[in-house]
């Protein structure tokens, strides 16, 4: 008999391998088979609305962060430096270009098809924008739809807001795929697609929301961030989404009953010592290793911030079927790097509380300003609101030369045994924990 | 001369002062004035002078700070613009100010926004952002609700209500201000030597501290004082440096690009006062559209705006070839993303139209120019040689 544990594992793993496995075949044939591409970006992305078009979308930093694990962005990130970009500039642009420069392959070993339709919604990063002029200039006369996201400045997203971005999606970004496509948008067929969101979006919120338990029977950043992937990119909206959602929630209901602890690429974790929440996006370099500091020293991440860069289910928001456009605007408004400082703080400061994390840790991305730019000041506000230990690394998205592993590790060692030394004080106390 | 002399001082004190003493005094000299400071790079000055206010330019600390605690707020690979700002706001240097304004220009501007709010300083602070859609229609919509936003932070301080005409009078002085500046770069795009670009750069510096009238003045003493002869004609190439619109390079910079033997005949160092290209119509009875419609049809090439289908890189090369520029110099501060993005794409124009181009990084408290020096001379030799 197979071992439950593997078999538990294994299920909701084999189907995402698989769907990937599939998208990036189809990518690969996209030519042959007629079907239109799409390059856009993931936070903020219109992906129902690009597959109620039968249109494929590609998602650059996806193929950065792929580049990254497989160990080709060091030198993707020297062939962009050595054609004028500054060593100083955000690398999943220049592993990107990089990517181009060489072929354009992608994480399966099959080439990338060029885009029919460069679709730009920068939603939280105006390096977006960048990166996007950059693209339009290696794919000289492709169509271009731009999708400007206001920020959510006020702390909030106005009528005003909505309206603009409605506005824009109609008359400009709508017919343009139209164009590409060939195809009139089939407001039914979105309708549809959405109500799939919902269903995998309501699946989503119960994943993370499992890290409440104590222990936890996830991580959720460095699972996290694979569990996110078919939510945040091309899957939102079918089918197969909502299958691989209602798998890996039943595989979690099922490690909780048993009292399972979260699963790493060793096995899982014995014991949960510390229960963290992190902000910032993970390091994909060395992303195992970075990984196995934590797993081995008990440390779980209950929270992330990263892991809502693809829209923030956990604090209400769900796509509408009955007003595809306006939940769409407000989606790509709403994802975490478009919130401001002051939301940020409140929402890390409500996972704290909510999930009982001992510790918050940054993770502070070089490349990112978008992220990192107030990280200091959002430490500095946590410590003082939630009297937490607070620990603060820096490493960078996809740039080999900005991870050094042993001084992650050492600080990381000192943070971990200052949450230790803060767990015994407060045993002595009488203070639970 | 002697005046002359004096006035290059008193805008050089005023661009550099960093409390900002003469706008502090206009505000306290009269009851309802206003204080809006504004980051780099565009922002419509109008709005705030109509409702008895004045927006000042906040150019970062430059050289002339020492930075301590702005140090503690910003990583090391942040470029050094907003720890300088920080610094200001810590030390008191922007006590006076009601409100803060963050044009839209990059993620760092977006939250230093927010780091105003969670310190509390100012009674608004706003994110200023500019649409990307140039349609009237939708871009212009929401560029309009920007500015109505703003306006609406300013009448909750000082209960001052726009009007049509005292709108319309805004415009015009700044309308004036605009052509008096680029008659001013005309005419050293001709007689390069009348007025250096540490002068050029004194003078419009010091316009983003005082009230728009006062200025206008300044640049028209100016403007009459290099319609005559003045300084000596060197052997100096020209050229245009491009990718100093926000954290600004340090004056021992420019001047050392000036001493290697390059005349700066164009720059975007004060990109903000010079990006709406021709006047805004300034006779109408829709203020607000009038500043909508310029902001969209007629803002110069920034890193800022998204350019598909009026591409920066030609509009530079247009630019150098405008004001007879021999090369082009590019010089962004270290870990700018939206001018070291763009640069390899304005390098490439270049290259394809034979402008020759070289370019550094600096940051805004840079102190050593020797190796920018040795490279600005060697630019400079190599284009006489070669011309
Ligand atoms: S700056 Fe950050 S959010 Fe923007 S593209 Fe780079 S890594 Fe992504
Ligand atoms: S110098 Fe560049 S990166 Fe820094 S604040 Fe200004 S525009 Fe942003």
């Amino acid at each position: 008999m197979a071992n439950p544990k593997e078999a538990i594992k294994e299920k909701s793993m084999v189907i995402q391998k698989d769907m990937l496995a599939k998208q990036f075949h189809e990518l690969s044939k996209a030519k042959e088979l007629g079907k239109k591409v799409v390059y856009t970006f993931v936070p903020g992305n219109l992906t129902e609305l690009i597959l109620a078009f039968d249109m494929l979308p590609v998602y650059p930093e996806i193929n950065a962060l792929q580049s990254g694990m497989r160990k080709r962005s060091g030198s993707y990130i020297k062939d962009a430096e050595k054609i004028g970009f500054s060593e100083d500039v955000c690398t999943y642009v220049k592993c990107d270009i990089g990517m181009m420069l060489n072929g354009n392959v992608g994480p399966t070993g099959e080439k990338l098809p060029d885009p029919d339709l460069l679709l730009l919604s920068y939603t939280g990063c105006f390096t977006f924008m960048k990166w996007f002029e950059n693209l339009e200039r290696l794919y000289p006369g492709v169509e271009i739809a731009m999708l400007h996201t206001p920020y959510q400045e006020d702390g909030r997203i106005t009528e005003e807001q909505i309206s603009y971005m409605v506005k824009q999606l109609k008359e400009d970004v709508i017919p343009k795929m139209e164009k590409v496509s060939g195809k009139k948008l089939d407001y039914d067929r979105l309708s549809k697609m959405l109500e799939n969101s919902v269903k995998a979006e309501n699946l989503w919120v119960k994943i993370l929301e499992s890290a409440k338990n104590k222990p936890s029977p996830i991580d959720s950043y460095f699972a996290g961030v694979y569990y996110m992937g078919p939510l945040n990119t091309a899957f939102r909206g079918t089918d197969i989404a909502v299958e691989y959602y209602t798998e890996l929630y039943n595989e979690i209901q099922e490690r909780i009953s048993q009292g399972l602890l979260p699963i790493n690429p060793e096995g899982e974790i014995k014991e949960e010592r510390f229960r963290l929440v992190i902000e910032g996006p993970p390091n994909w370099t060395n992303f195992r290793e970075f990984w196995k500091i934590f797993y081995d020293m008990g440390a779980v991440i209950v929270a992330s911030t990263y892991t809502k860069v693809g829209g923030l289910y956990d604090h209400g928001f769900r796509h509408e079927p009955d007003k595809p456009l306006e939940s769409l605007s407000k989606y790509c408004m709403g994802c975490y790097t478009n919130l401001n400082l002051p939301q940020r703080i409140d929402l890390i400061e409500h996972y704290i509380k909510e999930y009982s994390a001992d510790g918050f840790l940054i993770n502070s991305i070089k490349s990112c300003n978008s992220f990192s730019a107030g990280q200091l000041l959002i430490m500095r506000e946590i410590e003082q609101r939630c009297s937490i230990a607070v620990g603060f690394i820096e490493s960078d998205l996809v740039d080999p030369r900005y991870f050094s592993y042993a001084n992650i590790k050492n600080r990381l060692e000192s943070y971990f045994q200052m949450l230790e030394q803060r767990k015994i004080i407060m045993q002595q106390e009488g203070v639970p924990v | 001369m002697k005046q002359f002399n004096e006035l290059l001082a008193s805008c050089n004190e005023t661009a550099f002062d960093l409390r900002f003493t003469k706008a502090k005094n206009w505000k306290l000299a009269e009851k309802n004035r206003l204080l809006v400071g504004f980051l780099p790079i565009y922002f419509p000055r109008e709005i705030v002078c109509a409702v008895n206010g004045l927006a000042v330019g906040i150019m970062g600390a430059g050289d002339r700070k020492q930075i301590i605690k702005g140090d503690a707020f910003y990583q090391s690979y942040i470029c050094h613009l907003p720890r300088g700002i920080i610094e200001m706001a810590l030390d008191d240097n922007l006590n006076h100010f009601d409100g803060f304004v963050f044009p839209a220009i990059c993620d760092c501007v977006r939250n230093l926004s927010g780091m105003f709010k969670i310190l509390k300083k100012g009674k608004f602070q706003r994110y200023f952002d500019y649409p990307q859609n140039f349609d009237p229609s939708i871009g212009g919509i929401f560029y309009r609700t920007e500015m109505e936003r703003m306006v609406n932070d300013m009448f909750n301080i000082n209960g001052v209500k726009v009007t049509v005409e005292g709108l319309n009078k805004a415009i015009k002085l700044y309308n004036r201000n605009r052509k008096l500046i680029e008659t001013i770069y005309d005419l050293r795009q001709e007689f390069p030597w009348r007025l250096s670009a540490v002068e050029t750069y004194y003078i419009l510096r010091a316009g983003l501290a005082i009230p728009v009238e006062e200025h206008n003045k300044v640049l028209e003493d100016v403007i009459e004082e290099i319609s005559n002869e003045r300084g000596e004609p060197m052997d100096n190439i020209r050229v245009v440096v491009s990718g100093s619109f926000c954290e600004q390079p340090p004056i021992g910079l420019i001047k050392s690009i000036e001493m290697s033997g390059c005349y700066i005949v164009d720059d975007d160092f004060m990109l903000g006062p010079r990006w709406i290209q021709g006047d805004v119509a300034s006779d109408t009875d829709d203020p607000f559209g009038a500043l909508t419609k310029a902001y969209l049809n007629q803002s110069t090439f920034s890193s800022a705006v998204y350019d598909v289908g009026n591409p920066k890189g030609k509009r530079l090369v247009e630019l150098a070839k405008r004001r007879n520029a021999d090369g082009v110099i590019f010089c962004a501060a270290s870990f700018c993303d939206p001018a070291l993005l763009d640069r390899p794409e304005l390098q490439k124009e270049c290259d394809a139209a034979g402008i020759p181009h070289i370019n550094f990084q600096f940051h805004e408290n840079t102190g050593q120019f020797k190796v920018i020096k040795e490279q600005a001379g060697t630019f400079s030799d190599s284009i006489k040689l070669w011309a």
